[in-house]
Protein backbone atom coordinates (compact mmCIF):
# COMPACT_ATOMS: atom_id res chain seq x y z
CA UNK A 1 0.00 0.00 0.00
CA UNK A 2 2.85 2.31 0.85
CA UNK A 3 4.59 1.40 -2.37
CA UNK A 4 1.48 2.07 -4.39
CA UNK A 5 1.15 5.54 -2.90
CA UNK A 6 4.65 6.63 -3.73
CA UNK A 7 7.36 4.64 -5.42
CA UNK A 8 10.26 6.86 -4.51
CA UNK A 9 10.51 6.62 -0.75
CA UNK A 10 11.65 3.72 1.36
CA UNK A 11 9.02 1.42 2.81
CA UNK A 12 8.08 2.23 6.36
CA UNK A 13 8.53 5.97 5.85
CA UNK A 14 5.13 7.62 6.11
CA UNK A 15 4.55 10.73 4.06
CA UNK A 16 1.99 13.44 3.49
CA UNK A 17 0.15 12.28 0.43
CA UNK A 18 -3.48 12.88 1.28
CA UNK A 19 -4.90 16.21 0.24
CA UNK A 20 -6.21 18.11 3.26
CA UNK A 21 -9.58 18.50 1.54
CA UNK A 22 -10.32 15.22 -0.26
CA UNK A 23 -11.50 15.59 -3.81
CA UNK A 24 -14.34 13.11 -3.36
CA UNK A 25 -15.87 15.25 -0.62
CA UNK A 26 -16.85 17.92 -3.12
CA UNK A 27 -19.83 16.99 -5.22
CA UNK A 28 -18.13 18.20 -8.34
CA UNK A 29 -20.00 16.47 -11.11
CA UNK A 30 -23.08 18.66 -10.89
CA UNK A 31 -20.95 21.79 -10.81
CA UNK A 32 -18.91 20.67 -13.82
CA UNK A 33 -22.18 20.08 -15.69
CA UNK A 34 -23.52 23.52 -14.73
CA UNK A 35 -20.31 25.30 -15.74
CA UNK A 36 -20.17 23.27 -18.98
CA UNK A 37 -23.75 24.17 -19.89
CA UNK A 38 -23.21 27.83 -19.03
CA UNK A 39 -20.01 27.98 -21.04
CA UNK A 40 -21.75 26.30 -23.96
CA UNK A 41 -24.61 28.82 -23.90
CA UNK A 42 -22.21 31.72 -23.56
CA UNK A 43 -20.09 30.44 -26.44
CA UNK A 44 -23.06 29.94 -28.74
CA UNK A 45 -24.30 33.44 -27.92
CA UNK A 46 -20.94 35.03 -28.49
CA UNK A 47 -20.42 33.03 -31.68
CA UNK A 48 -23.76 34.10 -33.15
CA UNK A 49 -23.13 37.73 -32.20
CA UNK A 50 -19.74 37.58 -33.90
CA UNK A 51 -21.27 36.03 -37.03
CA UNK A 52 -24.06 38.58 -37.27
CA UNK A 53 -21.68 41.46 -36.71
CA UNK A 54 -19.29 40.22 -39.37
CA UNK A 55 -22.08 39.66 -41.93
CA UNK A 56 -23.72 42.97 -41.12
CA UNK A 57 -20.40 44.70 -41.64
CA UNK A 58 -20.17 43.08 -45.06
CA UNK A 59 -23.68 44.09 -46.11
CA UNK A 60 -23.22 47.60 -44.93
CA UNK A 61 -19.99 48.15 -46.79
CA UNK A 62 -21.46 46.57 -49.95
CA UNK A 63 -24.65 48.55 -49.84
CA UNK A 64 -23.19 51.81 -48.66
CA UNK A 65 -20.75 51.82 -51.53
CA UNK A 66 -23.55 51.61 -54.06
CA UNK A 67 -26.45 53.78 -55.09
CA UNK A 68 -29.23 52.83 -57.46
CA UNK A 69 -30.93 55.17 -59.91
CA UNK A 70 -34.24 54.25 -61.36
CA UNK A 71 -35.41 55.70 -64.65
CA UNK A 72 -39.08 55.21 -65.37
CA UNK A 73 -40.33 55.11 -68.92
CA UNK A 74 -42.75 57.86 -69.96
CA UNK A 75 -44.96 58.44 -72.93
CA UNK A 76 -43.21 60.06 -75.83
CA UNK A 77 -39.70 59.64 -74.50
CA UNK A 78 -36.92 57.37 -75.66
CA UNK A 79 -36.01 55.27 -72.62
CA UNK A 80 -32.62 54.23 -74.03
CA UNK A 81 -31.59 57.83 -74.49
CA UNK A 82 -32.92 58.83 -71.09
CA UNK A 83 -30.86 56.11 -69.46
CA UNK A 84 -27.74 57.15 -71.33
CA UNK A 85 -28.23 60.82 -70.33
CA UNK A 86 -28.83 60.04 -66.70
CA UNK A 87 -25.83 57.70 -66.62
CA UNK A 88 -23.69 60.42 -68.16
CA UNK A 89 -24.82 63.00 -65.61
CA UNK A 90 -24.20 60.61 -62.76
CA UNK A 91 -20.71 59.85 -63.98
CA UNK A 92 -19.96 63.57 -63.93
CA UNK A 93 -20.86 63.80 -60.25
CA UNK A 94 -17.74 63.94 -58.00
CA UNK A 95 -17.37 60.86 -55.76
CA UNK A 96 -18.77 58.42 -58.31
CA UNK A 97 -16.34 55.71 -59.22
CA UNK A 98 -18.22 53.74 -61.79
CA UNK A 99 -21.64 53.74 -63.43
CA UNK A 100 -23.30 50.72 -64.93
CA UNK A 101 -26.72 50.97 -66.56
CA UNK A 102 -28.54 47.65 -66.65
CA UNK A 103 -29.45 46.59 -70.16
CA UNK A 104 -32.96 45.68 -71.15
CA UNK A 105 -32.12 41.96 -70.82
CA UNK A 106 -30.66 42.45 -67.36
CA UNK A 107 -33.72 44.37 -66.23
CA UNK A 108 -35.88 41.55 -67.52
CA UNK A 109 -33.82 39.13 -65.49
CA UNK A 110 -34.45 41.15 -62.31
CA UNK A 111 -38.17 40.77 -62.88
CA UNK A 112 -38.03 37.11 -63.78
CA UNK A 113 -38.80 35.78 -60.30
CA UNK A 114 -42.04 37.76 -60.31
CA UNK A 115 -43.16 37.67 -63.89
CA UNK A 116 -41.65 34.45 -65.21
CA UNK A 117 -39.64 33.99 -68.39
CA UNK A 118 -40.58 34.52 -72.01
CA UNK A 119 -42.04 37.93 -71.43
CA UNK A 120 -41.42 40.73 -73.83
CA UNK A 121 -40.45 43.88 -71.97
CA UNK A 122 -41.50 45.97 -74.94
CA UNK A 123 -45.11 45.45 -73.84
CA UNK A 124 -44.49 46.67 -70.31
CA UNK A 125 -43.35 50.00 -68.94
CA UNK A 126 -40.45 48.52 -67.04
CA UNK A 127 -38.15 51.02 -65.35
CA UNK A 128 -34.43 50.74 -65.90
CA UNK A 129 -31.88 50.54 -63.16
CA UNK A 130 -28.49 52.24 -63.14
CA UNK A 131 -26.03 51.09 -60.49
CA UNK A 132 -23.34 53.58 -59.50
CA UNK A 133 -20.45 52.71 -57.24
CA UNK A 134 -19.30 55.37 -54.83
CA UNK A 135 -15.60 55.93 -54.25
CA UNK A 136 -14.99 54.51 -50.77
CA UNK A 137 -14.28 57.14 -48.17
CA UNK A 138 -15.84 60.08 -49.99
CA UNK A 139 -18.98 61.82 -48.94
CA UNK A 140 -21.29 61.84 -51.91
CA UNK A 141 -23.73 64.72 -52.04
CA UNK A 142 -26.90 62.77 -52.70
CA UNK A 143 -29.18 65.81 -52.61
CA UNK A 144 -27.20 67.59 -55.25
CA UNK A 145 -27.16 64.49 -57.46
CA UNK A 146 -30.89 64.11 -57.00
CA UNK A 147 -31.56 67.72 -58.05
CA UNK A 148 -29.30 67.54 -61.05
CA UNK A 149 -30.89 64.33 -62.32
CA UNK A 150 -34.37 65.76 -61.86
CA UNK A 151 -33.45 68.65 -64.14
CA UNK A 152 -32.30 66.21 -66.81
CA UNK A 153 -35.15 63.78 -66.42
CA UNK A 154 -38.13 64.14 -64.06
CA UNK A 155 -38.66 60.39 -64.21
CA UNK A 156 -35.31 59.51 -62.60
CA UNK A 157 -35.10 58.82 -58.89
CA UNK A 158 -32.12 58.11 -56.69
CA UNK A 159 -32.30 55.37 -54.09
CA UNK A 160 -29.40 55.57 -51.67
CA UNK A 161 -30.21 52.59 -49.39
CA UNK A 162 -29.69 54.73 -46.35
CA UNK A 163 -32.92 53.65 -44.73
CA UNK A 164 -31.90 50.04 -45.24
CA UNK A 165 -28.53 50.53 -43.69
CA UNK A 166 -30.12 52.29 -40.74
CA UNK A 167 -32.47 49.35 -40.24
CA UNK A 168 -29.72 46.83 -40.53
CA UNK A 169 -27.57 48.75 -38.12
CA UNK A 170 -30.34 48.80 -35.54
CA UNK A 171 -31.00 45.10 -36.07
CA UNK A 172 -27.36 44.25 -35.56
CA UNK A 173 -27.32 46.48 -32.52
CA UNK A 174 -30.35 44.66 -31.14
CA UNK A 175 -28.73 41.27 -31.67
CA UNK A 176 -25.51 42.39 -29.97
CA UNK A 177 -27.54 43.84 -27.10
CA UNK A 178 -29.57 40.63 -26.70
CA UNK A 179 -26.37 38.61 -26.79
CA UNK A 180 -24.79 40.77 -24.12
CA UNK A 181 -27.92 40.34 -22.00
CA UNK A 182 -27.75 36.56 -22.34
CA UNK A 183 -24.07 36.61 -21.41
CA UNK A 184 -24.75 38.65 -18.29
CA UNK A 185 -27.52 36.26 -17.24
CA UNK A 186 -25.30 33.25 -17.86
CA UNK A 187 -22.51 34.75 -15.78
CA UNK A 188 -24.87 35.60 -12.92
CA UNK A 189 -26.34 32.08 -12.99
CA UNK A 190 -22.82 30.65 -12.94
CA UNK A 191 -21.85 32.75 -9.93
CA UNK A 192 -24.96 31.68 -8.04
CA UNK A 193 -24.48 27.98 -8.84
CA UNK A 194 -20.83 28.13 -7.83
CA UNK A 195 -21.69 29.88 -4.57
CA UNK A 196 -24.19 27.16 -3.73
CA UNK A 197 -21.74 24.42 -4.61
CA UNK A 198 -19.01 26.06 -2.52
CA UNK A 199 -21.31 26.43 0.44
CA UNK A 200 -22.30 22.77 0.09
CA UNK A 201 -18.68 21.68 -0.04
CA UNK A 202 -17.84 23.79 3.01
CA UNK A 203 -20.76 22.33 4.93
CA UNK A 204 -19.72 18.80 3.99
CA UNK A 205 -16.17 19.52 5.11
CA UNK A 206 -16.98 21.52 8.21
CA UNK A 207 -15.16 19.06 10.53
CA UNK A 208 -12.02 19.51 8.47
CA UNK A 209 -12.32 23.29 8.62
CA UNK A 210 -12.76 23.15 12.38
CA UNK A 211 -9.69 20.98 12.84
CA UNK A 212 -7.68 23.27 10.60
CA UNK A 213 -8.73 26.17 12.80
CA UNK A 214 -7.64 24.16 15.87
CA UNK A 215 -4.17 23.66 14.56
CA UNK A 216 -3.79 27.35 13.82
CA UNK A 217 -4.48 27.51 10.08
CA UNK A 218 -5.21 30.94 8.68
CA UNK A 219 -8.33 31.46 6.58
CA UNK A 220 -6.29 31.94 3.43
CA UNK A 221 -4.62 28.56 3.92
CA UNK A 222 -7.98 26.83 4.34
CA UNK A 223 -9.56 28.72 1.43
CA UNK A 224 -6.71 27.74 -0.87
CA UNK A 225 -7.24 24.02 -0.13
CA UNK A 226 -10.80 24.38 -1.40
CA UNK A 227 -10.05 26.82 -4.17
CA UNK A 228 -7.77 24.33 -5.86
CA UNK A 229 -10.68 21.97 -6.37
CA UNK A 230 -13.03 24.66 -7.61
CA UNK A 231 -10.56 26.11 -10.07
CA UNK A 232 -10.09 22.64 -11.49
CA UNK A 233 -13.84 22.00 -11.68
CA UNK A 234 -14.31 25.37 -13.39
CA UNK A 235 -11.64 24.67 -15.97
CA UNK A 236 -13.04 21.19 -16.62
CA UNK A 237 -16.58 22.52 -17.14
CA UNK A 238 -15.38 25.46 -19.21
CA UNK A 239 -13.37 23.20 -21.48
CA UNK A 240 -16.24 20.78 -22.04
CA UNK A 241 -18.64 23.64 -22.80
CA UNK A 242 -16.38 25.46 -25.21
CA UNK A 243 -15.34 22.32 -27.09
CA UNK A 244 -19.02 21.42 -27.53
CA UNK A 245 -19.76 24.92 -28.83
CA UNK A 246 -16.81 24.80 -31.23
CA UNK A 247 -18.05 21.47 -32.56
CA UNK A 248 -21.47 23.03 -33.12
CA UNK A 249 -19.94 25.87 -35.12
CA UNK A 250 -17.68 23.47 -36.98
CA UNK A 251 -20.58 21.21 -37.89
CA UNK A 252 -23.02 23.96 -38.73
CA UNK A 253 -20.63 25.05 -41.45
CA UNK A 254 -21.07 21.67 -43.09
CA UNK A 255 -24.76 21.56 -42.27
CA UNK A 256 -25.20 24.96 -43.89
CA UNK A 257 -23.41 23.47 -46.89
CA UNK A 258 -25.96 20.63 -47.15
CA UNK A 259 -28.86 23.04 -46.97
CA UNK A 260 -27.54 25.57 -49.44
CA UNK A 261 -30.00 26.00 -52.27
CA UNK A 262 -33.03 25.40 -50.06
CA UNK A 263 -35.12 28.30 -48.84
CA UNK A 264 -34.03 27.85 -45.22
CA UNK A 265 -30.38 27.51 -46.18
CA UNK A 266 -30.46 30.63 -48.32
CA UNK A 267 -32.21 32.58 -45.59
CA UNK A 268 -29.55 31.62 -43.07
CA UNK A 269 -26.80 32.30 -45.54
CA UNK A 270 -28.21 35.77 -46.14
CA UNK A 271 -28.36 36.47 -42.41
CA UNK A 272 -25.20 34.83 -41.14
CA UNK A 273 -23.04 34.59 -44.22
CA UNK A 274 -21.36 31.22 -44.62
CA UNK A 275 -21.65 30.37 -40.91
CA UNK A 276 -17.89 30.27 -40.87
CA UNK A 277 -16.53 31.51 -37.57
CA UNK A 278 -13.09 32.95 -38.23
CA UNK A 279 -10.09 31.64 -36.28
CA UNK A 280 -10.15 34.75 -34.13
CA UNK A 281 -13.74 33.86 -33.20
CA UNK A 282 -12.58 30.50 -31.85
CA UNK A 283 -9.92 32.31 -29.83
CA UNK A 284 -12.57 34.61 -28.39
CA UNK A 285 -14.61 31.55 -27.34
CA UNK A 286 -11.55 29.99 -25.70
CA UNK A 287 -10.78 33.21 -23.84
CA UNK A 288 -14.39 33.31 -22.72
CA UNK A 289 -14.16 29.75 -21.33
CA UNK A 290 -11.06 30.73 -19.35
CA UNK A 291 -12.94 33.79 -18.10
CA UNK A 292 -15.83 31.62 -16.91
CA UNK A 293 -13.40 29.30 -15.11
CA UNK A 294 -11.84 32.35 -13.47
CA UNK A 295 -15.28 33.60 -12.45
CA UNK A 296 -15.98 30.17 -10.95
CA UNK A 297 -12.82 30.36 -8.87
CA UNK A 298 -13.52 33.95 -7.84
CA UNK A 299 -17.12 33.22 -6.80
CA UNK A 300 -15.93 30.20 -4.87
CA UNK A 301 -13.23 32.20 -3.10
CA UNK A 302 -15.68 34.92 -2.11
CA UNK A 303 -18.07 32.34 -0.65
CA UNK A 304 -15.20 30.54 1.08
CA UNK A 305 -14.11 33.60 3.02
CA UNK A 306 -17.69 34.53 3.86
CA UNK A 307 -18.37 31.01 5.15
CA UNK A 308 -15.07 30.76 7.04
CA UNK A 309 -16.14 33.73 9.12
CA UNK A 310 -19.13 31.71 10.32
CA UNK A 311 -17.20 28.56 11.23
CA UNK A 312 -15.08 28.68 14.34
CA UNK B 1 0.88 33.68 30.40
CA UNK B 2 -2.91 33.59 30.71
CA UNK B 3 -4.69 36.36 32.56
CA UNK B 4 -8.46 36.73 33.00
CA UNK B 5 -9.84 39.86 34.63
CA UNK B 6 -13.51 40.08 35.59
CA UNK B 7 -14.43 38.01 32.59
CA UNK B 8 -18.10 37.36 31.96
CA UNK B 9 -19.69 35.34 29.22
CA UNK B 10 -23.25 35.06 28.06
CA UNK B 11 -24.77 33.47 25.00
CA UNK B 12 -27.01 35.88 23.19
CA UNK B 13 -29.39 37.55 25.62
CA UNK B 14 -29.28 34.67 28.12
CA UNK B 15 -27.93 34.84 31.65
CA UNK B 16 -24.21 34.95 32.22
CA UNK B 17 -22.85 31.42 32.18
CA UNK B 18 -19.55 32.63 33.55
CA UNK B 19 -19.25 35.57 35.92
CA UNK B 20 -16.34 37.58 37.26
CA UNK B 21 -13.61 35.16 36.35
CA UNK B 22 -10.30 36.51 37.57
CA UNK B 23 -7.23 34.29 37.55
CA UNK B 24 -3.77 33.87 36.15
CA UNK B 25 -2.00 30.84 34.83
CA UNK B 26 1.76 31.22 35.07
CA UNK B 27 4.14 29.51 32.67
CA UNK B 28 5.32 25.96 33.49
CA UNK B 29 2.31 25.29 35.68
CA UNK B 30 -0.34 22.63 35.67
CA UNK B 31 -3.99 23.22 36.59
CA UNK B 32 -7.07 21.14 36.99
CA UNK B 33 -10.39 22.58 35.98
CA UNK B 34 -13.45 20.95 37.37
CA UNK B 35 -17.06 21.59 38.21
CA UNK B 36 -20.46 20.01 37.82
CA UNK B 37 -21.91 19.34 34.44
CA UNK B 38 -23.10 22.54 32.80
CA UNK B 39 -20.94 24.76 34.99
CA UNK B 40 -19.21 26.21 31.95
CA UNK B 41 -15.97 24.22 31.72
CA UNK B 42 -16.21 23.90 27.96
CA UNK B 43 -17.08 27.59 27.60
CA UNK B 44 -14.00 28.52 29.61
CA UNK B 45 -11.90 26.16 27.52
CA UNK B 46 -13.24 27.72 24.34
CA UNK B 47 -12.41 31.18 25.62
CA UNK B 48 -8.89 30.01 26.38
CA UNK B 49 -8.74 28.71 22.83
CA UNK B 50 -10.10 31.96 21.40
CA UNK B 51 -13.08 30.34 19.74
CA UNK B 52 -15.34 32.32 22.08
CA UNK B 53 -14.87 35.93 23.00
CA UNK B 54 -15.83 37.16 26.47
CA UNK B 55 -18.86 39.41 26.60
CA UNK B 56 -17.08 41.50 29.21
CA UNK B 57 -13.80 41.68 31.02
CA UNK B 58 -10.29 41.22 29.78
CA UNK B 59 -8.65 38.08 28.42
CA UNK B 60 -4.93 38.37 27.99
CA UNK B 61 -3.05 35.57 26.30
CA UNK B 62 0.73 35.55 25.92
CA UNK B 63 0.69 39.22 26.83
CA UNK B 64 -1.88 40.21 24.19
CA UNK B 65 -5.39 41.47 24.69
CA UNK B 66 -7.39 39.01 22.61
CA UNK B 67 -10.23 41.44 21.91
CA UNK B 68 -7.85 43.45 19.74
CA UNK B 69 -6.79 40.57 17.51
CA UNK B 70 -7.90 39.94 13.93
CA UNK B 71 -8.55 36.46 12.54
CA UNK B 72 -5.04 35.89 11.26
CA UNK B 73 -3.49 36.96 14.56
CA UNK B 74 -5.85 34.58 16.35
CA UNK B 75 -4.69 31.80 14.04
CA UNK B 76 -1.11 32.74 14.94
CA UNK B 77 -1.86 32.52 18.68
CA UNK B 78 -3.63 29.21 18.21
CA UNK B 79 -0.54 27.68 16.72
CA UNK B 80 1.04 28.29 20.14
CA UNK B 81 -1.80 26.44 21.87
CA UNK B 82 -2.38 22.71 21.70
CA UNK B 83 -5.86 21.37 22.27
CA UNK B 84 -7.22 17.88 22.82
CA UNK B 85 -10.97 17.63 22.74
CA UNK B 86 -13.02 14.79 24.06
CA UNK B 87 -14.00 13.62 20.59
CA UNK B 88 -10.36 13.90 19.42
CA UNK B 89 -11.24 15.46 16.05
CA UNK B 90 -8.89 13.43 13.93
CA UNK B 91 -9.37 13.66 10.15
CA UNK B 92 -10.57 10.28 8.95
CA UNK B 93 -9.17 10.51 5.44
CA UNK B 94 -5.63 11.06 6.63
CA UNK B 95 -3.22 8.58 8.16
CA UNK B 96 -2.19 8.87 11.81
CA UNK B 97 1.13 10.28 10.65
CA UNK B 98 -0.56 12.92 8.49
CA UNK B 99 -2.93 13.87 11.29
CA UNK B 100 -0.09 14.41 13.73
CA UNK B 101 1.94 16.31 11.12
CA UNK B 102 -0.97 18.63 10.30
CA UNK B 103 0.13 21.57 12.50
CA UNK B 104 3.47 21.66 10.68
CA UNK B 105 1.78 21.37 7.29
CA UNK B 106 -0.47 24.29 8.13
CA UNK B 107 2.61 26.35 9.05
CA UNK B 108 3.85 25.74 5.54
CA UNK B 109 6.93 23.83 6.63
CA UNK B 110 8.49 21.31 4.26
CA UNK B 111 7.94 17.70 5.16
CA UNK B 112 11.61 16.81 5.34
CA UNK B 113 12.06 19.38 8.12
CA UNK B 114 9.67 17.64 10.48
CA UNK B 115 9.29 14.04 9.39
CA UNK B 116 11.76 12.66 11.92
CA UNK B 117 10.19 14.67 14.73
CA UNK B 118 6.71 13.33 13.96
CA UNK B 119 7.91 9.73 13.66
CA UNK B 120 9.84 9.99 16.94
CA UNK B 121 6.82 11.34 18.78
CA UNK B 122 4.53 8.69 17.32
CA UNK B 123 6.95 5.97 18.45
CA UNK B 124 7.16 7.56 21.88
CA UNK B 125 3.38 7.48 22.37
CA UNK B 126 3.33 3.88 21.14
CA UNK B 127 1.88 4.49 17.67
CA UNK B 128 5.03 3.58 15.77
CA UNK B 129 3.28 0.64 14.14
CA UNK B 130 0.11 2.60 13.37
CA UNK B 131 1.54 5.53 11.43
CA UNK B 132 -0.08 4.50 8.15
CA UNK B 133 -3.40 3.55 9.75
CA UNK B 134 -6.47 5.68 9.21
CA UNK B 135 -8.23 6.92 12.40
CA UNK B 136 -11.44 4.86 11.94
CA UNK B 137 -9.50 1.66 12.57
CA UNK B 138 -7.66 2.98 15.64
CA UNK B 139 -8.83 2.00 19.12
CA UNK B 140 -10.09 4.86 21.24
CA UNK B 141 -6.93 4.79 23.34
CA UNK B 142 -4.87 5.05 20.16
CA UNK B 143 -7.04 7.90 18.91
CA UNK B 144 -6.53 9.74 22.17
CA UNK B 145 -2.76 9.32 21.95
CA UNK B 146 -2.79 10.49 18.34
CA UNK B 147 -4.84 13.56 19.33
CA UNK B 148 -2.43 14.35 22.17
CA UNK B 149 0.52 13.87 19.83
CA UNK B 150 -1.04 16.32 17.36
CA UNK B 151 -1.63 18.80 20.19
CA UNK B 152 1.97 18.74 21.42
CA UNK B 153 3.93 18.19 18.20
CA UNK B 154 4.51 21.88 17.53
CA UNK B 155 5.63 22.46 21.16
CA UNK B 156 2.74 24.67 22.23
CA UNK B 157 3.18 27.01 25.17
CA UNK B 158 -0.29 26.18 26.42
CA UNK B 159 -1.91 22.77 26.34
CA UNK B 160 -5.65 22.46 26.86
CA UNK B 161 -7.44 19.19 27.22
CA UNK B 162 -11.14 18.48 27.35
CA UNK B 163 -13.25 16.47 29.76
CA UNK B 164 -12.64 12.87 28.74
CA UNK B 165 -8.96 13.52 28.70
CA UNK B 166 -7.02 13.43 31.90
CA UNK B 167 -6.41 17.08 32.49
CA UNK B 168 -9.82 18.60 33.08
CA UNK B 169 -11.99 16.06 34.79
CA UNK B 170 -14.72 15.22 37.24
CA UNK B 171 -12.47 12.64 38.77
CA UNK B 172 -11.44 14.11 42.09
CA UNK B 173 -9.58 10.94 43.03
CA UNK B 174 -7.37 11.34 40.00
CA UNK B 175 -6.80 14.97 40.84
CA UNK B 176 -5.74 13.94 44.32
CA UNK B 177 -2.88 11.97 42.86
CA UNK B 178 -1.33 15.10 41.44
CA UNK B 179 -0.21 18.12 43.31
CA UNK B 180 -1.65 20.88 41.20
CA UNK B 181 -3.82 23.90 41.59
CA UNK B 182 -7.52 23.15 41.23
CA UNK B 183 -9.90 25.53 39.60
CA UNK B 184 -13.49 24.62 40.37
CA UNK B 185 -16.37 26.18 38.49
CA UNK B 186 -19.52 26.39 40.56
CA UNK B 187 -22.65 28.41 39.89
CA UNK B 188 -20.91 30.39 37.15
CA UNK B 189 -18.07 31.41 39.44
CA UNK B 190 -14.56 30.13 39.71
CA UNK B 191 -13.09 28.97 42.99
CA UNK B 192 -9.40 28.36 43.16
CA UNK B 193 -7.86 25.93 45.62
CA UNK B 194 -4.13 26.14 45.90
Amino acid sequence: MIGSRDQSHQPGQPRNVSPIVPRGSISGRALVAVVAIMTFLASITTGVVLLVRASAGEWQSDIASEITIQVRPAQGRDLERDVANVAEATRAQPGILDVRPFTKAESAKLLEPWLGTGLSLDDLPVPRVIVARVTPGTALDITELRQRLRQINPNASVDDHRAWIERMRSMTGAIVLAGTGVLILVIIATIISVSFATRGAMAANRPIVEVLHFVGAQDSFIANRFLRHFLRLGLEGGLIGVVAAMLVFGFSESVAGWFSGTAVGDQFAALLGTFALPASGYLVLLAQAVLIAAITAWASRRTLFATLDDID
Amino acid sequence: MVRFENVGLRYGLGPEVLRDLTFQIPAHSFQFLTGPSGAGKTSLLRMLFLSLRPTRGLVNLFGQDVSLLNKDAIAGLRSRIGIVLQDFRLLDHMTTYENVALPFRVMGRSESSYRKEVIDLLKWVGLGERMEALPPILSSGEKQRAAIARAVIARPQLLLAGTAVIIATHDIALMDQYDARRMVLHESRLHIYE
